[in-house]
């Protein structure tokens, strides 16, 4: 017996990209979704959002721009350094704080910093950046291996599900344990193509083999309609740089946190 | 007096290797500490040394590795060690881009392409132009270090320029606008840019003036602090003469924390005034830029 879990991380306001991925996990037979949190930043319209993670029982971790929103903080804590990364950021902080209600805010104070799970004998650690810090950056070229095997051991957990880099990436470690970037719906990744990604987990019940690993992991390519989405965008007064990476899948900002392998990926 | 302020290691996840000790080609007029082409009150580390501190971070979970020095290029064994770490982790290398070459060059992109991991080049220069970064570098090093980050480049590494804040505050946009114009001329289309705050001890000690009594990180501030803004909280530095707390305090004996990884895995009193500097800005050793600017 199989079953199938989807994963959604940073949604960045993009509704459409949401709905889409919905849509195609109902349709590979995914029985519970969950939201890695970062529901805001970058796109149109942030309340659009709420009534579909709502609506599909979507269990979701508070990320730090939703800690951020939530609490009315002064930033949205994503963690960068370089004044021009900030500078955008602080851009789509403003208009995303000034565009959700006081009760999307007030729901997303309320979501817990991470969830833990029992599948089976896979004891499994939903969090946002890592499961010691929201906003910590995993990146796969910049995180050991051995590192993982000590997180995974002191946090008691045979999976761990982050985002918050923008880039999925999955590292198979010792003793069937996984940890997986499940990659974020809110924009392509930098890669020159206009889809974005999410997760799907299959959990192989009843398995004889004690050796073999029950979890398969997958990464979703997402379709959607972006072109609507940058129009909104432009509608919106949305800046022109993030408006450019919905329509070509290449990262105009936010770039300086980026380790050399995944910024010599890009095209800036 | 009260106790003085403590950072625990709440966890090692970056491993420093001070790989040419103190031994440095150039003698620079600000460095923290006091590297030049005769210091050799550090020595370097042998290929041997650095495997076995290497398998010993392993089994910790150590999750990245800088080389440092002085001039880490200088050690002959450098590349040799660079292509071990890479099979297990990110690997760092802060050089002053002055001695490279392209054989190794050619190796460390090899290594480099059958990681999994990064390797970063940090390249010290502290000025767009040869009048502002020779005088504090040394002549000609201006015209060296370019031609070094136009091999990286050449290589396909997109290097850190990394800079001492040796100007004036206010003229931090104008110094930076002018280094991204310098770099890219020199083929580097994409320059990346990291700003330090000098550190007070050492050379610069001499060169400015040390720290003051009050430039102290006291017991009052560290309430509400996030400690992980010290590399302390998370980082160790291997030199061949033990394990020490921090790649800036190596010259401060109190700084020697033990022989191993694991005896090194113990409170530091934030004593000094260049932990001060640490406190002020946060992450100063990170690869990114500090998160604070200078107030």
């Amino acid at each position: 017996m199989q079953t199938k879990f989807a994963f959604f991380g940073g949604i960045y306001n993009n509704y459409l990209a949401l709905g889409a991925a919905i849509n195609d996990a109902h349709s590979r037979g995914v029985t519970q979704m969950f939201c890695l949190g970062d529901l805001g930043a970058f796109g149109p319209y942030p309340d659009r959002v709420f009534p579909l993670l709502v609506e599909n029982n979507i269990q979701t971790v508070q990320g730090n721009y939703d800690h951020s929103i939530g609490n009315a903080l002064e930033d949205c804590q994503c963690g960068y350094t370089d004044p021009r990364d900030n500078h955008f950021a602080a851009l789509s902080y403003a208009y995303t704080l000034k565009n959700t209600s006081p009760e999307n805010r007030q729901w997303m104070k309320e979501l817990p910093s991470e969830i833990r799970l029992t599948w089976e004998d896979k004891s499994t650690l939903l969090c946002h950046g890592s499961p010691r810090k929201t906003n910590e950056f995993l990146w796969e070229s910049t995180t050991s291996t051995a590192f993982l095997e000590r997180l995974a051991q002191e946090q008691n957990a045979g999976i761990i599900l982050g985002t918050h880099t923008g880039l999925h990436w999955h590292r198979r470690l010792k003793n069937n344990r996984h940890f997986i970037n499940v990659g974020v719906l809110g924009r392509p990744e930098n890669d020159g193509t206009t889809n974005v990604w999410y997760t799907l987990l299959t959990l192989s019940l009843e398995q004889s083999d004690q050796e073999k690993d029950s979890v398969t992991v997958e990464f979703i390519p997402v379709e959607y309609d972006y072109e609507q989405l940058a129009r909104e965008m432009e509608l919106e007064n949305i800046p022109e740089e993030f408006i450019e990476t919905i329509r070509t899948g290449w990262w105009t900002t936010c770039l300086e946190v980026l380790p050399a392998k995944e910024r010599r990926a890009g095209k800036y | 007096m009260s106790a003085p302020p403590i950072a625990p290691l709440a966890s090692l996840d970056e491993l420093w290797f001070q790989v040419s000790g103190t031994l440095c080609n150039l003698k620079c007029e600000h460095c923290f500490i006091s590297c030049n082409p005769s210091n050799d009150s550090f020595k370097y580390l042998s290929y041997d040394y650095v495997m076995k501190m290497l398998d010993e971070s392993v089994a910790l979970g150590v999750k990245e590795y800088y080389f440092t020095g002085g001039e880490p290029f200088l050690n002959r064994e450098l590349v040799a060690m660079v292509e071990q770490v890479l099979k297990v982790g990110p690997v760092t290398i802060l050089t002053n881009g002055t001695v490279l070459k392209t054989d190794w060059m050619k190796r460390l992109q090899t290594a480099e392409q059958n990681s999994q991991y990064s390797l970063e080049f940090r390249v010290s220069i502290d000025g767009p132009t040869a009048e502002i970064n020779d005088p504090i570098r040394g002549e000609r090093t201006f015209e060296r270090a370019m031609k070094g980050v136009a091999m990286l480049c050449e290589f396909g590494f997109l290097p850190i320029i990394t800079m001492t804040r040796i100007w004036d505050e206010s003229r931090e946009e104008e110094i930076l606008d002018a280094f991204r114009g310098v770099l890219r001329e020199h083929g580097y289309t994409r320059p990346r840019l990291k700003i330090m705050p000098r550190l007070k001890i050492g050379a610069e000690a001499n060169r400015t003036e040390g720290y003051d009594q009050f430039e102290r990180i006291t017991s009052e501030m560290m309430a509400g602090f996030d400690v992980s803004q010290l590399l302390c909280n998370h980082s160790r530095v291997v030199t061949d003469r033990g394990v020490y707390v921090c790649p800036i305090l190596i010259e401060s004996e109190s700084a020697k924390l033990g022989e191993t990884l694991r005896e090194a895995q113990v409170d530091f009193p934030l004593l000094d005034g260049a932990c001060y500097t640490c406190y002020q800005y946060g992450s100063i050793c990170a690869n990114p830029s500090s998160k604070k600017v200078e107030a």
